[in-house]
């Protein structure tokens, strides 16, 4: 065992020295190596971070969600649908919701408008109050103020006193939340008394049931669209993800700029390297040591690139917050809220991640290497 | 020093990070508990739906309220602009009217 410890070590000692011959190519092979890993591992944080948030923090959206289509556009759910589910065995608490877009023509930013539920005592509004998230403080600063004044889509102006603010841990739900009372957000948006809600948000006496229920939603209300809270996590597990859209698209290039920058290192032999792999052979190395050599070689560049990659994008990500990825996701919005993700790591993916980035580079280094070992010394060095 | 020996000390530096950063993310995940309760909380108490991410439209902002063929209706033929459409997709079994059933379906 100690002969075969000091042998690897001898051989790991040469593949540096062979290594640091040539310096100025390695070291950009392991650059962007690194870099590659770091981006992949990046997104994968990223993506699992998010993704554990919205599981956790939207356990508590509506168990189902009634909303009304017409032409398949949607539209105000009639205000007696609400009195119909109240009758659906199993129905718990149906209670119609008012809440709408709002541009603000000001900063350019949306905001979500929200009347809160009767139930929450916390958010209970008087007319002429309002209670904001974080980024529409932010964006408005109405810290100074005490006010938010807001001009509604008919131009009337209305001056909302902050209750209150809400807390900036919660931005990532909240950032862009205008809750108001119900006479003030009929007023703002010019809508009639009785006409209706954006939507009727349910609560369920037996979770397995919900099936059954939505069933008969559907049949009772045929042109009504319903979603479970399911459906809502469900949309979650696909955010982010690093083999869908912009960050597909984003990386591709870079992985074909490190697939042909690694196949050329690993698999087209410069003459030196076949010269030198033929002087080995010639001065008594075996094939199998040529091998062990390289695979070393491939070994600790992967190795390297891997564990440094992924060190720095998990700083990257729960440290510094994702600082490279923000661009991306702020997408056009004005109003983009501030978080901090808590760390997630999705072992399976990454475990996924060093399989497709070690494991053929490691490969690719091995084939040419075996094919110019097992060819005779003289014709290799000729 | 020998070549070996110092590599095997850069990579164990390597995994001594790591590590560092496993144990920065138990102490996060605790640390992060009741502001991850307040959310929870607030999510519950105003049957909010959706995360906050992606504010610049409606069908970014409340994806899992939206329909599928949402970010297509501004106009007739128009294509989806925003670049968020791309980082969200819909999931395949969304909502029993979220799109047409297939022949087997129905």
């Amino acid at each position: 065992m100690r002969h075969w410890l000091a042998r690897q070590r001898y051989l790991v000692d040469f593949t540096l020295a062979a290594l640091l011959r040539r310096k100025g190519r390695n070291l950009m092979l392991l650059f962007i190596y690194t870099l590659v890993i770091f981006i992949l591992a990046s997104v994968t944080f990223f993506g699992s971070a998010l993704r554990h948030e919205a599981r956790t923090v939207l356990k508590g959206a509506p168990e189902v969600t009634v909303q009304n289509l017409v032409m398949g556009r949607h539209a105000m759910a009639p205000p007696e649908w609400v009195e119909k589910l109240k009758k659906v065995r199993g129905a718990r608490r149906v209670e119609g919701r008012l809440w709408g877009y709002f541009y603000d023509k000001a900063n350019g930013a949306n905001y979500t408008v929200m009347v809160p539920s009767q139930y929450d005592r916390r958010n209970a509004l008087q007319d002429g109050e309002t209670i904001i998230g974080a980024g529409i403080a932010r964006v408005r600063d109405v810290r100074r103020i005490g006010h938010l004044f807001l001009l509604s889509p008919k131009g009337k102006l209305m001056k909302l006193k902050v209750k209150r603010i809400l807390p900036e841990t919660s931005e990532l739900v909240s950032a862009d939340l205008v809750l108001m009372s119900r006479g003030d957000f009929l007023r703002f948006f010019d809508l009639p008394q009785n006409g209706g809600y954006t939507d009727i948000a349910m609560q369920v006496r037996n979770r397995n049931e919900v099936t059954k229920i939505v069933e008969k939603i559907s049949k009772m209300l045929p042109t009504a669209r319903v979603i479970t809270r399911d459906d809502v996590l469900r949309t979650y597990e696909n955010v982010f993800s690093w083999r869908e859209g912009v960050v597909l698209a984003m990386l591709s290039a870079a992985l074909v700029a490190f697939a042909i920058f690694a196949f050329d290192k690993a698999s087209g032999l410069s003459a030196e390297e076949r010269r030198e792999i033929g002087i080995l052979k010639a001065v008594g190395w075996e094939t199998s040591d040529i091998l062990a050599m390289k695979l070393w070689e491939g070994g600790l560049v992967s190795l390297f690139a891997f564990i440094f990659g992924v060190a720095a994008a998990y700083a990257h990500v729960f440290l510094f917050d994702a600082g490279v990825l923000a661009p991306v996701l702020k997408g056009w919005s004005v109003l983009y809220p501030q978080f901090s993700l808590t760390p997630q790591v999705d072992r399976l993916q990454l475990a996924t991640l060093a399989f497709v980035t070690v494991i053929p580079f490691t490969a690719a280094t091995l084939v040419p290497i075996w094919k110019a070992a097992i060819t005779d010394p003289d014709v290799v060095m000729r | 020093m020998r070549k070996s020996t110092a590599a095997m000390i850069v990579l164990a530096g390597g995994l001594v990070l790591l590590l560092l950063e496993v144990v920065h993310g138990v102490w996060r995940n605790g640390a992060d508990a009741p502001a991850r309760g307040e959310r929870a909380e607030l999510v519950r108490a105003l049957g909010l739906s959706d995360l906050a991410l992606f504010t610049e439209a409606r069908y970014t902002r409340h994806p899992t309220q939206a329909d599928l063929f949402t970010p297509f209706q501004d106009a007739p033929l128009s294509l989806e602009h925003f670049p968020t459409g791309s980082l969200i997709a819909p999931p395949r079994d969304f909502g029993p009217s979220g799109r047409f059933a297939t022949e087997q379906e129905k």
